[in-house]
């Protein structure tokens, strides 16, 4: 069954940021670009599970800080010529602001 | 309505100036070319490959039509703009064609100079300059025997080449004694004169043409001295001439060229003029790397962005004949002030001449090995400093012996696959190759994106670039001359920091948008450079964009593998006392930090700290007044010291106390790259000052002071800046010096490789010799410190700074466990 958990408001997390959602599925990552989309990865790189919540975000794209691997946000793919996927947990931004997680 | 541009010439020069432009904005012009050549535009450099059959017409087209088609640009070849009215601002075609303009683009090139001699009208006689030219080559090499080249330069020896390969018998006419007297040397073009001969061309050295002999046609060439050859076709390639009439008769100010300012602009404002046509600043270009590089600029204008500046071009010459391999750059005559370093084999065929002036090159010339033409003119374009490599220059790269730094693609070539090449991230030779064929990768940063090769600490670059133009031979040359600071921008380090200073740009935003970056917000490899780059620039002004900073100085504290983080506190000149290590301790207990080490920076490093637990942690350290040691940032970090007079029996000075000093004054502040420091009490140099970035060496009489030493991933000893006898002035030198880096190095750039880039020279005349500089340097640095010396940590800790990154968003756990 997919429950719909308020998380917060987008205000919480700063723009080109992210913040953590502790969940039994471990650390979500959730996002917030520039362009104000939100999206929700695990909190943790395909390459040696480094913290992506912790990386630079640009695009919808977070580069990894531990070795710079960037994942794409919308897929939780890893971008070429690095292989591998987290994790992709749906996130809804209401008219208020207010974020739902999908889980 | 849109504005109007109109491009006179539809050569190198002025459709590379369109293209830039439709990068820039592709929307804000209707464009029309005139073109006097019936064809589209074309690669004319190929035109010699063309004429020695080793190329064909399709090979060298640039732009099809259907190219000027799909960017809305009209083309009208064949045309020959006669007449500009610039108080109409209308221009009008030799077929009738009459057009008003907004803005002109003039990039007409130049002619070949045909000699004046009775005979020269004669057909048979012409220059080496466009296809035209080339097909009566080629037709006169089917039907007739006897050709001469009039000119022994770059061009006349292209040409006497290509006819020689269509199999006619060619004489090569040169006035003065030795061949391509502009580009080489004696000793070098003796070398080519003699290779050219052995492939069944003749020469005539100093002769001077008289007369073209001939009645319908060419049938031979008189010299002065009375002897006549035989001759079916005459090329003359003894120089060129700007096509400046146009300009001229329309009152366009003009000397040699048209002469325009950095901007490119001509003295009338409405009108633009590129490439060989052009002077600027006193000089004519014949070479298409500045012509880019003038098109580039022009276009920044063009599309009224308005920042960038052309300031003139260093070029370099290669011959394009096969199996013979010449290059030359700079000045290669040298003057009174310089000196020649020269390497002669003439068994082998190799000759290479470096000339020197003040521990810099100035020029080179290489004939049978020009496999370092690359990176001495790289060398030469930089102004390094070669003073440590001197003795080994000529040996070429592979000869400098530091570990993987640089090597040479004989080197490279000789590696086998399983070689590894970037010991960060684990990259063989074998790998980088096949992925440079298979991708079809051109570039330093394709190689990097797709293999990550050389993408972590760089020192394999060089391995890298070679790989490159080992794989892809010729071809690497079209790497572009000045490195982007990063794959979302055309633009170098230096042309950033410029234009925020000049247009006054105060967020990363901003430079963004004006300097046209290619992706929405930049990248992990931009965004922090420009950080610092504002930051630098507006130390009062620019609010730090703490979601462009790395996570390390973020947060304040160094990421560990496991997503921990460590906790190093300054521990002033090493120097620390019970009741601080009783609160060490207490802490390290209280918050169960798994690992306490001695840090290699004379401190402590609590490893293995939770995030969360960062605040109160450091809210603890400072109740003892231990504050943040930056072991995370680029920044100052340590200041290093020994015991000094304080207790050793051969300090001559408080080394120590000095530290202290050093550190106070400088903590807190952001750096390119990190800084370090260090302060010895005597000679015997137990701080390791001489590798430092900023080393101190007490004396009896003063303090040495020693700047540029690196102990890490290639070592590098300090060198010695000056010597001074207070405390007062180390202080001073030591924050000019400081400054000087933070405002002038990259970003990235440790000041072991920014000294060995600008030399140190530059560095003793700005901050030893001219006091005043000095002064100012010291008096930026103050005034930066004013801003950065608060404990990020304490604000963090107990004044409500960045609260959100160290909680939870939330935790929704339970929450699942209830709605299951
Ligand atoms: C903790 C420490 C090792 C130790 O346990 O002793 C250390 C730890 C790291 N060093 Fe270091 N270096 C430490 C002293 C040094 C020294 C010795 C010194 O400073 O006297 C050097 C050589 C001296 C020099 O820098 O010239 C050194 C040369 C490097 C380098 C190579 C720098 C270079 O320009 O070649 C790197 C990589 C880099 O900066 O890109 C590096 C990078 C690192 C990083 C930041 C790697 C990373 O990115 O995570 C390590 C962080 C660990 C952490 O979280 O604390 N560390 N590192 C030392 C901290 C000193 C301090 O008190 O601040
Ligand atoms: C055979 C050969 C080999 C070369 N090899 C090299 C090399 O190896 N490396 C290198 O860097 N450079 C080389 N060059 C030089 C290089 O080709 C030139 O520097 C470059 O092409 C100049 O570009 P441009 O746009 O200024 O002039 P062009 O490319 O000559 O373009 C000018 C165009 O304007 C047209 N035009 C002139 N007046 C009018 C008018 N009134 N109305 C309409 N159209 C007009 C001309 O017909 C011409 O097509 C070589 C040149 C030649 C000929
Ligand atoms: S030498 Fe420095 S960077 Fe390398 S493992 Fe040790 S601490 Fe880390
Ligand atoms: S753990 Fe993310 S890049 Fe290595």
């Amino acid at each position: 069954m997919v429950n719909r958990i308020n998380i917060g408001t987008i205000n919480d997390i700063p723009k080109l940021g992210a913040r953590v959602v502790q969940s039994k599925q471990g650390e979500i990552a959730v996002f917030r670009t520039a362009d104000d989309s939100v999206f929700a990865i695990s909190d943790s790189c395909p390459h040696k599970n480094g913290p992506l919540s912790q990386g630079i975000v640009s695009g919808h794209t977070v580069t990894c800080p531990l070795h710079n691997w960037r994942i794409n946000l919308e897929t939780g793919e890893a971008i070429a010529p690095d292989e591998g996927c987290t994790g992709r947990f749906t996130v809804y931004v209401e008219a208020d602001g207010q974020l739902f997680l999908e889980i | 309505m849109k504005e109007k541009l109109i491009c006179i010439g539809n050569g190198m020069a002025g459709i590379r100036t369109i293209e830039e432009l439709l990068k820039l904005n592709p929307e804000q012009y209707d464009i029309t070319v005139f073109g006097a050549e019936p064809y589209g535009n074309y690669n004319r450099i190929l035109l010699s490959p063309v004429l020695a059959g080793e190329k064909k017409f399709d090979d060298i087209i640039l732009n099809e039509e259907q190219w000027y088609q799909e960017n809305n640009i009209t083309l009208y070849t064949g045309h020959t703009i006669e007449r500009i009215d610039r108080a109409k601002r209308t221009v009008y075609s030799d077929k009738g064609i009459s057009l008003k303009y907004d803005r002109l683009l003039l990039a007409t090139g130049s002619s070949p100079f045909i000699i004046p001699v009775p005979g020269h009208t004669l057909p048979g006689v012409i220059g080496f300059r466009d296809i035209k030219d080339v097909e009566i080559m080629l037709d006169a090499a089917k039907t007739s025997k006897h050709a001469v080249v009039i000119g022994g330069g770059l061009l006349g020896l292209e040409a006497a080449n290509g006819l020689l390969k269509q199999g006619m018998e060619v004489t090569v006419v040169h006035l003065l004694d030795s061949l391509m007297e502009q580009q080489l040397d004696k000793a070098a073009a003796a070398l080519l004169k003699n290779s050219l001969e052995q492939t069944g061309l003749n020469f005539l050295m100093e002769a001077e043409t008289a007369e073209i002999l001939g009645d319908t046609k060419v049938s031979g060439v008189r010299f002065k001295n009375g002897e006549e050859i035989p001759a079916d076709l005459v090329v003359m390639a003894v120089g060129i001439r700007p096509n400046i009439e146009l300009a001229k008769k329309c009152g366009l100010y003009s000397e040699r060229g048209i002469v325009v300012n950095d901007t490119l602009q001509t003295y009338d404002p409405r009108i633009y003029a590129v490439g060989e046509c052009v002077q600027h600043r006193n000089k004519l270009y014949g070479l298409v790397a500045p012509l880019f590089e003038q098109a580039k600029v022009c276009a920044n204008h063009l599309a009224n962005l308005g920042y960038a500046r052309y300031e003139g071009s260093i070029t370099s010459t290669k011959l394009k004949v096969t199996g013979i391999d010449v290059f030359s750059a700079g000045n290669f005559h040298g003057g009174k002030d310089s000196e020649e370093l020269i390497f002669q084999d003439p068994s082998q065929g190799i000759y290479k001449k470096i000339v020197v002036e003040n521990n810099q090159i100035k020029g080179t010339v290489l004939y049978g090995d020009t496999l370092d033409g690359a990176w001495y003119f790289q060398l030469m374009r930089d102004g390094v400093d070669i003073s440590a490599q001197r003795e080994r220059l000529l040996f070429g790269q592979a000869h400098l012996g530091n570990s993987g730094h640089s090597d040479d693609t004989n080197a490279v070539a000789a590696m086998s696959d399983n070689t590894e090449i970037c010991g960060c991230n684990g990259v063989c030779k074998g790998d980088i190759v096949n992925a440079i064929i298979e991708k079809k990768l051109f570039t330093l940063d394709d190689v990097r994106s797709q293999t990550k090769a050389s993408s972590s600490c760089g020192s394999c670059t060089a391995l890298v670039e070679q790989l490159l133009a080992f794989t892809l031979g010729s071809d690497y040359s079209a790497t572009p001359k000045t490195k982007p600071l990063c794959a979302c921008t055309e633009y170098p380090h230096a042309d950033v920091k410029r234009v925020i200073k000049e247009q006054h740009l105060t967020s990363t935003r901003e430079v963004m948008d004006f300097m046209n970056w290619t992706t929405p917000d930049g990248c992990h490899v931009c965004r922090p450079a420009l950080n610092y780059y504002l930051l630098c620039a507006w130390p009062a002004e620019y609010k730090d964009e703490s979601q462009s900073r790395f996570i390390n100085e973020r947060i304040h504290a160094n990421i560990q593998k496991d997503g921990t983080y460590s906790v190093v506190p300054r521990v002033w000149g090493g120097i620390t006392n019970p009741q601080e290590l009783r609160k060490m301790a207490e802490v390290a207990e209280k918050f169960n930090v798994p690992t306490v080490k001695f840090t290699g920076g004379q401190r402590i490093d609590f490893l293995g700290v939770k995030k969360q637990d960062l605040p109160g942690i450091w809210e603890e350290l400072n109740k003892v007044g231990l504050v943040s040691g930056h072991a995370y940032g680029k920044a100052l970090r340590t200041v290093k010291t020994c015991v000094g007079t304080d207790w050793c029996r051969f300090g001559t000075q408080d080394s120590t106390g000095m530290g202290i000093k050093l550190e106070k004054l400088t903590w807190g502040s952001w750096t390119p790259h990190k800084f370090k420091m260090a302060v010895s009490g005597c000679p015997r140099n137990c701080a390791e000052a001489t590798i430092k970035d900023f080393g101190v060496v007490a004396v009896d009489s003063g303090w040495e002071l020693y700047i540029g030493g690196n102990g890490g991933i290639k070592v590098r000893v300090t060198d010695l800046l000056c010597k001074v006898e207070s405390e007062d002035e180390v202080l001073e030198y030591c924050s000019a010096f400081i400054q000087m880096y933070r405002e002038e190095a990259h970003y990235l750039e440790r000041t072991a490789p920014w000294i060995e880039r600008v030399g140190l020279a530059e560095i003793k005349n700005k901050i030893v010799e001219n006091a005043d500089n000095r002064k100012a340097l010291y008096q930026r640095f103050l005034e930066s410190q004013k801003y950065a010396q608060q404990d990020p940590w304490e604000e963090r800790a107990t004044k409500g700074v960045a609260q959100h990154e160290f909680k939870v968003l939330k935790d929704i756990s339970t929450q699942q466990q209830e709605l299951v």
